[in-house]
């Protein structure tokens, strides 16, 4: 069985100490020094350079998390935001478990998902990417050739081209440090076990337990993304997550999918074309062969076609 | 490279890998080969520098250099864990920007100038001297003896060990300087 | 000041047992994430947590409840507390009857703030000073200290003792007698309703409630509420009395000395609890022994002084004298006085405290300084002062491994460097990896680091420096037969240097700390030992017993408990004092010496332990006598420890009881009051007659403007504080690009409707001021900052983080210039937590709102160097660490 990751959101403080213990133990460089604006977020996504990324959710004041929630009160055109305050000064403080109620900033660390049908994995045309043997998605940097293939193939936007070296980097699961029976980075110091590193049967069970737990508690809107029930085609996560919003409200495909499972049907109308058209070719040969019957046409080209493909088809028969 | 087997060998594997994604891609020698470079180091108990939670920190060195510094999961306090100041000490003492010498600047002058630190520790020295001698209180008007030396302040010391606070106390009252003060207060 | 000791009561881990949390005061979980661990630990096992606080964090997002609280107003809700306590009669009726004053009788002469309107009893308006006479037990004598120290600040641990004599003090068990400390308890808070509250704090009359409803029922016999406090308390001008605030609750609902209980203060530093017990600080010497004044001219004098006759403090010239014989050794004779001569004394009128020392660089009376360890120039408050303080130097010595502002304050604020005559040397200093050593942190508790490595370059410690300093002292004073000059000749000074850098021992230095017999140079094992006939020497006595032998070395013990519900980790590190991590856990137990509650069993009386002798046993170091059984008087006679009754648990105190009522030795009265901020632009509801503090202190001076209170130009009120991304000043996390890009720019939260009024929206240019000056900030525009109806008022917060300055990878303008010095008339500490501002739209320089469109932009100086926090070489080749790999781009034809 593989390794995985559980991140529980509900007990995520923000602190970033995933972010920079990853850095720390993987020496990636310091990205840029924007202020984004988004909340306390100013590492926005997951990059080459940022394997963990923790998101900021402010849903603040007006009641109705998951409408306030996309748009968090610091976005230009808060300004409805702001007049719902208005008329309504009073504050409203109970934030239960800072999950209840109407004050809640939501705190995530997301990180690669480690799929088990992995986007990424099948795009790679060098081998490059390969699912080790704890069961995780890893990117072999010496066989890595920054074709970048696999960029678009990851419905969650994970995988990225670093420009200055041209390969592709993401996170590794620590797969060094699990090589020697250590905690990957990001799990051994998340303050508060938000976070936890191990055995994916152990951590669905524990997380299937959690989500039982919060609901006895009242937090109903408690469950797991991307856990062992996920039907969509990239299946269950080995990165899965405990959430208490919508997918979406944390910037995550509320139903991810490979883009391969577009394909088949594209690669069966492609099969159905061809087959049509070899079909037509195969009758147009036999027709010819009787017409070839007739002095009058062409039958020496077609003959030494036919006897060419015969010979490949003969190779690769031994082959 | 040796023993690289193209995509087209992969066959029926290549589709399970594909489709069903258990069946791994070859693996590097460098893959099989990985270890954390913490493998072999030497590792020494520390503390964090930063907050008052005092988390205990394991420092990885190799070679007199610093490799590695995570938390210590023995510590009752942080039982491995750190926070991202704490994860980020690794970057305190492995830094581009960290001076490794005496700076000096000169009374009106624009610039530091690099001096020997046997230098520095004479022109100190020199400098209590100077000013002590020329300040000093021995005795207040009532002839009791206060041995002050207001002239001089310090400030500092909440960032520093115990030892450190303990000698810079000592030598100190020693000298009679009184204006002594440091982030408690702040 | 209420219990006796400075220090938090309680450990940290101990948070996991409380059955409710309070955090005010502090933005833990953002401060102190680590330690927040313990919070969620508890959370999760059904406690309630609450945040009370200005702004919505990162702490109440993890929070059961968040109450709103404008920022300076907490005695109001603490007092809120208090009185909701009383009237519904939740206090723990037998801890608070036999464990505290609250049945002590007061004096006739004193009177109460609320007779007089604001001020107690003893007060002169001219010198905005408090004569403190009236404040004592009936029938006690006053003690001197107390009359002539209105000068000199009160520290915690070491303020004036009670003296009782003869008898104990009157006491009314039944707590009803008109002058008993509970009955005036209850009148001085009467007014504190949850409407006042309201009306004060801005907080919700009905959210008030909950959490009164919340910390009553999580206290008692079987349950346990702690409170959390950070820098969010004691940057006030009623700093003390805030504090003091949370101690008469925690005492009313029986929390101190208790698991799950106490009250933890939340340090902001490595060492800063361990540099006031080792204090580099004007007025105390090692262990809260105060510096001897003009006014002690002999040993004798100054032991008649601090020699308490009941109480811990009883053992005062063991200290004193043991650490003279470590100062002196054998130029410490009972002939000399131990040397006592020659210690600096302090003139009792004078403040050497932080900020008149400032002001004495600013006026030239201060020629030299050295600095260590500290970007005062950025994170001293009133920061534009302090970088003149430093130009008008003759000369500065900046030790710090980072090249701080500091060090840099001749060529900033725009002055012309050549007209600035400093003399600057910056040294670079090591890092804790790079030394031995100890730190105690926020729980009282000794850890030691191990050195991993020598420091590069000329880095060297500050053991080194001062070592090779005092060294170099030594030889240049060598034969001066001068008077002045025989302290620093006599000094010890012997310590034995490791290897190459010629490094001093630092165990050695913790050994002279910890103290030796003199006879036999063996080392003690704890306190207990000490003699005041010069047998002994010891340079700290709170730290004595961590290095009980020679080849022990208690803060490097590194022995963890396994997982229970009591465990306290005895052997893990050393706590001071004596290894205890609950101080006052004899209040644990109930008179009888029996646990409370089997829930809350922390020590308790066995009297069949030690062959029928009787002991104290349970899971901490008792803080009590430890053969003293629970009915033992007091020997009304006798002296020091004898004179305190089997059931008197706060044994720093001569009367062995928790202070509800302080007798004296504070400044600012002997219970807390409701006094606005300094620069409020509320007038106090309570007593308008004295808005602030009557005795905070001024700085009446021209380059240290106040803003008034109630001034229109400065409408908002403003409060500074920490992010978790970044430390302090930013000496650091500025320079250190990990955590440079989680938080690249200086910003300032501002609400909603602040915003809609001012056309604001996140990442906008503002310029926030006051009388000293102004900062430049992008605006965060946020429902987490909301606005308080403050008494039918609209009072806007804004929030600002003061981590930046114009060195490092990330730049920005300094929050602390505008702040003024005002300060707690105890402690004086400075107000930062609550003052007031104006904003506007637009950059400094900039008319308002001018350039808006430009300033949409959200971005910072960029600094995109792959290579910049990289070792040269690169790890890869030696330690193959992933990724790392990258920046080196190691091509595929390498392998």
């Amino acid at each position: 069985m593989a390794n995985g990751f559980f991140t529980d959101t509900t007990l995520c403080i923000g602190c970033k100490a995933c972010e920079v213990a990853c850095k720390e133990w993987n020496q990636l460089p310091a990205e840029n020094y924007h202020l984004s604006g988004m909340s306390y977020d100013n590492t926005v996504a997951l990059s080459a350079t940022t394997w963990r990324h923790v998101a900021f959710i402010e849903q603040i004041g007006n009641g109705s998390h998951a409408t306030a929630a996309t748009d968090g009160a610091n976005r230009p055109g808060a300004q409805a935001v702001s007049e719902s305050i208005r008329q309504q000064p009073g504050p409203q403080v109970r934030s239960g478990d800072g999950l209840l109620g109407e004050h809640r900033w939501l705190m995530m660390s997301d990180v690669c998902k480690h799929c088990t049908n992995a986007g990424c994995l099948d795009a790679c045309p060098t081998g490059a990417l390969i699912r080790n043997e704890f069961g995780d998605v890893y990117v072999q940097p010496d066989i890595c050739n920054g074709c970048g293939y696999c960029v678009p193939a990851c419905p969650f936007g994970v995988i990225d081209l670093q420009q200055a070296d041209g390969r592709v980097w993401k996170c590794t699961l620590c797969f060094d440090r699990q090589k020697e029976g250590l905690t990957p980075a990001c799990a051994k110091a998340c303050p508060t076990q938000s976070i936890l590193f191990g055995d994916l049967a152990e951590l669905r069970a524990r997380a299937e337990k959690r989500v039982g737990m919060l609901h006895a508690r009242g937090i109903t809107g408690a469950y797991l993304y991307g856990g062992p029930d996920e039907h969509t085609s990239v299946g269950p996560l080995n990165a899965f997550f405990l959430l208490v919003d919508e997918p979406h409200v944390y910037n995550l495909p509320v139903n991810p999918q490979l883009p391969q499972s577009k394909v088949l049907p594209a690669y069966l109308a492609t099969a159905l074309t061809a087959t049509f058209f070899g079909v037509a070719t195969l009758y147009t040969l036999l027709a010819g062969r009787r017409w070839s019957k007739n002095p009058l046409s062409a039958g020496f080209p077609l003959r030494g076609m036919r006897e060419k493909t015969m010979r490949w088809g003969v190779r690769r028969n031994r082959a | 490279m040796a023993g690289f087997p193209t995509r087209a060998a992969n066959g029926r594997a290549g589709f399970f890998r594909s489709h069903v994604g258990f069946i791994p891609n070859p693996i590097s020698k460098r893959s099989q080969r990985l270890t954390p470079r913490i493998t072999d180091a030497n590792v020494a108990v520390s503390v964090c520098p930063y907050c008052g939670v005092g988390c205990s920190q394991l420092v990885y060195h190799k070679d007199g250099r610093i490799i590695d510094i995570e938390g210590n999961p023995e510590s009752p306090i942080n039982a491995g864990h750190l926070c991202p100041k704490g994860a980020a000490t690794y970057q305190l003492v492995n830094n581009p920007d960290r001076p490794t010498s005496v700076q000096y600047r000169a009374p009106h002058s624009n610039h530091w100038e690099t001096r020997s630190l046997d230098w520095a520790m004479d022109r100190i020295a020199q400098l209590i001297k100077t000013t002590r001698d020329a300040t000093f209180q021995l005795t207040n008007d009532q002839g009791v003896r206060i041995n002050r030396c207001e002239a001089i302040g310090h400030i500092g010391g909440a960032t520093l060990d115990n030892e450190e606070n303990y000698l810079i106390l000592k030598l100190w009252r020693a000298l009679g300087i009184v204006h002594i003060t440091n982030q408690a207060r702040i | 000041m209420s219990f006796g000791r400075g220090g938090a009561t309680t450990a940290q881990w101990d948070l996991a047992n409380s059955d409710c949390i309070v955090i005010q005061g502090s933005n833990f979980a953002e401060c102190h994430p680590v330690g927040f661990r313990f919070v969620m630990e508890a959370r999760e096992r059904g406690a309630t947590v609450i945040h009370v606080d200005p702004r919505f964090t990162r702490t109440s997002a993890c929070a059961d409840l968040y109450a709103p609280i404008r920022p300076g107003t907490d005695i109001a809700f603490l007092g809120g507390l208090i009185n909701y306590v009383l009237e519904h009669e939740k206090y723990f009726k037998e801890y608070v009857t036999h464990y505290t004053n609250a049945a002590t009788l007061i004096t006739e002469e004193y009177k109460d703030s609320e007779d007089l309107g604001g001020i107690f009893s003893g007060f002169h308006e001219d010198e905005h000073a408090y004569y403190t006479e009236s404040w004592s037990y009936e029938g006690e004598s006053m003690p001197r200290a107390a009359q002539h120290k209105k000068a000199r600040t009160g520290e915690t641990f070491a303020e004036r003792v009670t003296r009782t004599t003869q008898a104990p003090p009157p006491r009314d068990e039944t707590l009803t007698h008109p002058r008993c400390v509970f009955q005036i308890l209850k009148r001085h808070f009467a007014r504190y309703t949850p409407e006042l509250v309201e009306q004060i704090c801005g907080t919700p009359a009905d959210v008030f409630r909950q959490v009164a409803e919340a910390i009553t029922s999580n206290s008692g016999r079987d349950r346990t509420t702690a409170f959390c406090y950070a820098v969010g308390w004691t940057q006030h001008t009623v700093g003390v009395q805030l504090i003091r605030t949370c101690a008469i609750l925690q005492l009313l609902l029986g929390n101190i000395g208790r698991p799950g209980g106490g009250i933890l203060a939340l340090r902001g530093h490595a060492a800063i609890q361990g540099s006031t017990d080792t204090p580099t600080l004007y007025n105390l010497l090692p262990g809260y022994m105060e510096v001897p004044l003009e006014s002690e001219p002999t040993l004798d004098d100054y032991l008649a002084e601090y020699t308490a006759e009941g109480g811990w403090w009883h053992n005062f010239p063991k200290y004193i004298v043991s650490l003279l014989k470590s100062w002196y050794g054998d130029a410490a004779t009972q002939e000399n006085e131990f040397a006592y001569q020659y210690l600096p004394k302090l003139h009792e009128q004078t403040d050497y405290s932080y900020y008149p020392m400032m002001f004495g660089m600013v006026d030239r009376q201060i020629e030299g300084l050295f600095v260590m360890g500290e970007n005062f120039a950025v994170g001293g408050p009133a920061s534009i002062l302090e970088r003149q303080a430093l130009r008008s130097l003759k000369w500065c010595v900046v030790r710090d491994p980072v090249h701080v502002e500091t060090a840099d304050f001749w060529d900033m604020d725009g002055v012309d460097p050549a007209s600035v005559e400093t003399e600057v040397i910056y040294m670079p200093a090591a890092w804790a990896a790079e030394k031995s050593g100890s730190l105690t942190n926020t729980q009282r508790l000794l850890q030691w680091h191990d050195q991993a490595v020598d420091p590069p370059g000329d880095c060297r410690s500050e053991t080194w420096f001062m070592y090779h300093l005092g060294r170099r002292l030594k030889e240049l004073y060598a034969g001066s037969a001068e008077e002045r000059d025989q302290p620093l000749l006599k000094l010890t000074w012997d310590y034995p240097v490791e290897e190459a850098l010629e490094e001093p021992r630092a165990l050695a230095v913790l050994q002279e700390m910890n103290g030796y017999r003199l006879a036999d140079h063996t080392l003690l094992s704890g306190y207990k030992d000490l003699q005041d006939n010069g047998g002994t020497s010891c340079g700290n006595w709170i730290y004595s017993g961590v290095t009980p032998a020679a080849d022990a070395n208690l803060a490097a013990a590194r022995q963890p408990d396994r997982a229970g519900a009591f465990s306290n980790h005895q052997h893990w590190g050393f706590a001071w004092p004596n290894n205890r991590r609950i101080l006052y856990n004899r209040c644990s137990a109930d008179q009888d010496g029996r646990p409370w509650s089997e829930r809350k069993r922390l020590i308790w009386w066995d009297a069949q332990a030690a062959e029928g002798k009787g002991q104290w046993v349970g899971y901490d170091v008792p803080d009590f006598e430890l053969h003293k059984a629970p009915q033992q008087p007091p020997d009304t006679q006798g002296a020091g420890m004898a004179a305190l009754s089997g059931a008197d648990p706060f044994i720093m105190h001569a009367d062995g009881k928790g202070w509800l009522f302080v007798p004296h030795a504070l400044r600012d009265g002997p219970l807390p009051v409701h006094y606005e901020p300094v620069e409020s632009p509320m007038p106090n509801l309570l007593y308008p007659n004295y808005p602030h503090n009557p005795t905070a202190v001024f700085f009446e001076r021209p380059d240290n403007p106040y803003n008034g209170a109630g001034n229109p130009e400065y409408p908002y009120v403003i409060t500074t504080y920490r992010l978790t991304e970044h430390h302090t000043s930013g000496a650091m996390s500025r320079w250190n690009t990990w955590l440079a890009e989680l938080q690249p720019a200086l910003f300032a939260e501002i609400d909603l409707q602040l915003a809609a009024e001012k056309r604001l929206q996140t990442g906008d240019w503002v310029t926030v001021s006051t009388a000293r000056g102004a900062v430049e900030a992008r605006a965060m525009v946020t429902a987490r900052m909301r606005p308080l109806i403050i008494n039918g008022r609209t009072i806007h917060v804004v929030g600002m983080p003061y981590h930046w300055g114009p060195g490092g990878v990330v730049t920005g303008d300094i929050v602390n210039d505008l702040i003024g010095v005002v300060l707690d008339p105890n402690v004086r500490i400075h107000e930062a937590k609550a003052f007031t501002c104006n904003l506007r739209k637009g950059r400094k320089g900039q008319k308002d709102g001018a350039h808006g469109a430009e300033n949409n932009e959200v971005a910072t100086r960029t600094r995109v160097d792959l290579h910049a926090e990289l070792p040269e070489g690169g790890i890869i080749n030696r330690f193959g660490s992933e990724g790392a790999e990258m920046l080196h781009r190691t091509s595929l034809a390498e392998r």
